[in-house]
């Protein structure tokens, strides 16, 4: 348990009553308990965050063979032959499910919220270190069976990241709806089992574990965030894994929970009854709350940069909490927006309407603050606020679009069209990436004890801050002329034609950006081996984590508990001998 | 590299918003009496949505270069925040969004709440992978049964439906591939799938409606000019989605009725 020490005693009891001190595990020595089935947070933290990694590089390759269909729907590629229109539903499917799960919730939450947050609020170890390793490994072992897929008899599911049923129910509603779709449901499954026991765990962490001092508004709002990322999870993930499990039963015991009496192809299927809105009623209530899960860690992120580099307090940290709190509230009263063409009542969209409108006040307030924070710094251009500022900016441009689709009348138009493809992808796909991206340039230092090269993610930065423009901005006009999303082919009506060029522009613009994550991924493992050696606080930060060594020893403190006396973001204070203030340093800013 | 954040930012800001303002690519022409509410209140969010945006561009863009450190920048300001600030931005963003979704509302209710009026056109829409079926009451104004063992896929037309022809309603029945509809007059959509959802999707109608398998959805829409428009299907269906397409035909009334006694005249 405890490694070389524990022997066969469980130290699970004592760590569930015990203050923190009694936390701590030996270091473990062999490799398999080091690296593998490691208990330590910031192990389990850079598991998740390579789990990510291998999940976004499979999910980028897909979208570029999603778009070389689009535009050359007849070329042969090596190894991979034919793209059917049907293998581009499956490109389509895996493609978003794989992002939303294995990327946007799995780096920001189970990689950087693992690795730093018991540090920021000077714990030594999550809560419950065996629920954090075996989250992971349910995680690890969802993404593998999701990855089968690809390799049943029939392929992986076409159904979308959505999973409508019945055409996600029925075996004979297409290719891949067979082996492939239960593999699918049941990747699915496991990986709410994982979200449940890290969201349970970080909660815990949250509120049990902070050091002496560290009351709850003095935690970074990066910790907020991962805290109320961890609720909603608690909250969202229960209700997809009971949706899955009964999309399971209807798929493998005759049940009819989603499918009434339906006819393919002139084949009556056995199914009576069964109600295919009410899968969608389940799925969004868990699908809306989830676009906050992947937003939300790099909100907390980009509130915590755009203090730092800016040289001076957040502004308005109370409104910043307030505002992540109502956006975890409202985010669970507005799942209805995705169902307004569905055949749900049409009162009831008036009501999902207004509160999403709603939603977009929190939201907005978050940018008044950035934009506040922003004011009157003195901002240092490293490339974790490049990629900060980047955030902030894909975030009001995917957010714009927002209050377009919240409002049922416009919806009409664009519901299912490529405009709703651009709004989701800058929200909660590039911007929450580049929440991603800004955490890894800000963190390497601490976590591989060396700094990232400064040019190369530079350039990394603007072709794919250009390049995502390039890529989703113009999905938005698509959209507007009518292009409907997940369509393989635009040959087949008229009015898609004129849009083909448009098209051409964005599948090369894809390319471009695709190309250059090559050189993040270069700069990522040559900096782990050849990067500048980084001092323990390189960005000149006051947070806790950049208080211990670089690396942090395996207890995070090296045997000492730190104790907070100060707010997270004491920048440029009048007086002070330097231009920020350690959580640490004694009583040396006047309370506020 | 604050100048050049600075000239990227702005870049990106007035080249999206020039696509928007030059309408290069817009909502298809409108045909139906609901268009002109919905494409005036697109223009309006579009008005709003389209300053906020430029506005939080422009300022973010030019933070990023005014406040860059430099030797000679001042130290940064201390400050914590202000609440008169907040209470006021959150106030206004709340007006305005919750405003303009008030302005809409009264468009979705006359789309939505209330039932087709009497004389409308009745058509039911049946989606199926990957066709839709168009069926027409006849002269008694009554759709006949149909049953889903008597549906036969490969046979088409009335066969495709399942309808029962020993009922007399049934009798009239006319089932089309083409939907044709008179001008000028409601048209009340009865929308059904058989196998899975698929959406009825027709741009320049400004009309879209999921068809649910085991639901029977009434809805209506006024044609107001006469054309030929595209139907397409919006919702993912499986492997032919994207070829799930139909033919919408606003004809005259004269036409109209021509067109569907010639119908009925070929089941005799």
């Amino acid at each position: 348990m405890a490694g070389g020490t524990g022997g066969g005693e469980t130290i699970m009891a004592t760590r569930e009553f015990a203050a923190h001190e009694a936390h701590a595990h030996a270091a473990p020595q062999g490799f398999i308990r080091k690296w593998v089935f490691s208990l330590d947070h910031k192990v389990i933290g850079l598991q998740y965050y390579f789990l990510a990694l291998t999940a976004v590089f499979v999910g980028m390759f897909l979208s570029l063979l999603m778009r070389i269909h689009l535009i050359w729907p007849n070329i042969h590629l090596p190894l991979l032959g034919d793209i059917k229109p049907e293998t581009y539903l499956t490109l389509v499917t895996m493609h978003g499910t794989i992002m939303v799960f294995f990327v946007l919730t799995t780096a920001p939450q189970g990689g950087f919220g693992n690795y730093f947050l018991p540090i920021q609020i000077g714990a030594a170890d999550m809560a419950f270190p065996v629920l954090n390793m075996l989250s992971f490994w349910v995680t690890a072992l969802a993404f593998i069976v999701m990855l089968g897929a690809f390799f049943v008899t029939g392929g992986a599911p076409l159904h979308g990241w959505t999973g409508y049923p019945p055409l996600s129910a029925v075996p004979t509603a297409g290719p891949g709806e067979g082996p492939g779709a239960d593999m699918w449901v049941i990747s699915i499954a496991l990986f709410c089992l994982g979200a449940l026991m890290s969201a349970l765990n970080f909660i815990t962490t949250t509120l049990d574990m902070r050091a002496k001092g560290m009351s709850m508004m003095r935690m970074p709002l990066t910790c907020w965030a991962w805290f109320i990322t961890a609720i909603l999870g608690l909250l969202a993930f229960g209700v997809l894994f009971s949706a899955g499990i009964l999309l399971l039963l209807d798929r493998n015991a005759g049940t009819s929970f989603y499918v009434p009496l339906t006819v393919f192809s002139g084949q009556m299927v056995a199914h009576k009854g069964g109600s295919p809105l009410l899968w969608q009623h389940l799925f969004w209530f868990f699908g809306h709350p989830e676009v906050y899960i992947a937003i939300l860690p790099a909100m907390g992120l980009c509130s915590q940069l755009v203090s730092v580099f800016s040289r001076k307090p957040i502004f308005g940290y109370k409104a910043m909490v307030y505002a992540m709190l109502s956006i975890g509230l409202l985010g669970f009263m507005v799942w209805g927006h995705h169902m307004f063409m569905s055949g749900m009542s049409p009162y009831s969209a008036f009501a999902f309407s207004i509160m999403t409108m709603a939603i977009g006040v929190p939201s907005a307030i978050k940018t008044f603050n950035w934009l506040g924070t922003l004011w009157g710094g003195r901002i240092r251009l490293a490339s974790p606020m490049l990629f900060a500022i980047g955030f902030v900016s894909l975030f009001v441009s995917g957010g714009i679009s927002g209050p377009f689709l919240a409002q049922p009348t416009l919806d009409i138009p664009l519901h299912d069209t490529a405009f709703v493809t651009g709004h989701f992808h800058l929200i909660m796909g590039v911007a929450s990436i580049f929440g991603i991206f800004a955490a890894t340039y800000y963190w390497f230092p601490k976590m591989f004890g060396r700094m990232m090269n400064e040019s190369l993610a530079r350039w990394h930065f603007w072709l794919t801050f250009v390049g995502t423009y390039c890529i989703f901005m113009p999905m938005h006009y698509a959209g507007m002329a009518g292009q409907p999303r997940r369509y393989s082919q635009f040959t087949e009506l008229h009015y898609l034609e004129k849009l083909i060029p448009l098209n051409t522009f964005i599948t090369f613009a894809a390319f471009v950006t695709i190309s250059a994550q090559l050189i993040f991924i270069f700069n990522l493992f040559w900096s782990m081996k050849a990067g500048k050696k980084a001092s323990d606080n390189p960005w000149e930060a006051t947070t806790l984590e950049w208080t211990t060594a670089t690396p942090p020893p395996h207890d995070n403190f090296g045997g000492h508990t730190p104790v907070v006396y100060n707010g997270p973001y004491e920048y440029s204070v009048p007086g002070a001998p330097r231009d920020y203030v350690m959580q640490t340093d004694p009583a040396t800013v006047a309370a506020h | 590299m604050g100048l050049v954040l600075l000239v990227v930012i702005w870049l990106i800001t007035f080249v999206s918003t020039y696509f928007f303002i030059a309408k290069t690519w817009w909502l298809p022409t409108g045909a139906s009496a609901a268009a002109a509410g919905i494409d005036h209140h697109f223009a309006t969010t579009y008005l709003v949505m389209g300053i906020v945006f430029v506005a939080a561009q422009v300022s973010l863009g030019y933070f990023a270069w005014k406040y860059r450190e430099r030797p000679s920048a001042p130290p940064a300001r201390y400050v914590h925040g202000n609440n008169m600030l907040e209470i006021v931005w959150t106030v206004l963003t709340a007006i305005l969004f919750i405003g303009l979704n008030l302005m809409s509302s009264s468009i979705w209710a006359s789309e939505r709440f209330r039932p087709a009026e009497p004389g409308a056109t009745q058509v039911e829409v049946t989606g199926m992978q990957f066709q839709w079926y168009f069926r027409y009451p006849g002269r008694d104004g009554r759709f006949g049964a149909t049953k889903p063992e008597l549906i036969d896929a490969s046979a088409g037309g009335e066969s495709a439906l399942g309808l029962d022809t020993t009922d007399p309603a049934s009798k009239d029945d006319v089932v089309t591939g083409t939907m044709v509809v008179p001008v000028n007059r409601e048209v009340e959509l009865i929308l059904r799938a058989q196998d899975v959802i698929h959406s009825f999707f027709i741009p320049n109608m400004r009309f879209k409606q999921d068809a649910v398998p085991g639901l029977a959805i009434h809805m209506h829409f006024t044609p107001i000019t006469i054309g030929d428009y595209e139907v397409t299907c919006a919702e993912l269906c499986g492997l032919g989605h994207y070829k799930m397409h139909g033919m919408l035909k606003v004809v005259s009334q004269e036409e109209f009725d021509k067109w569907l006694a010639a119908r009925e005249a070929e089941k005799q």
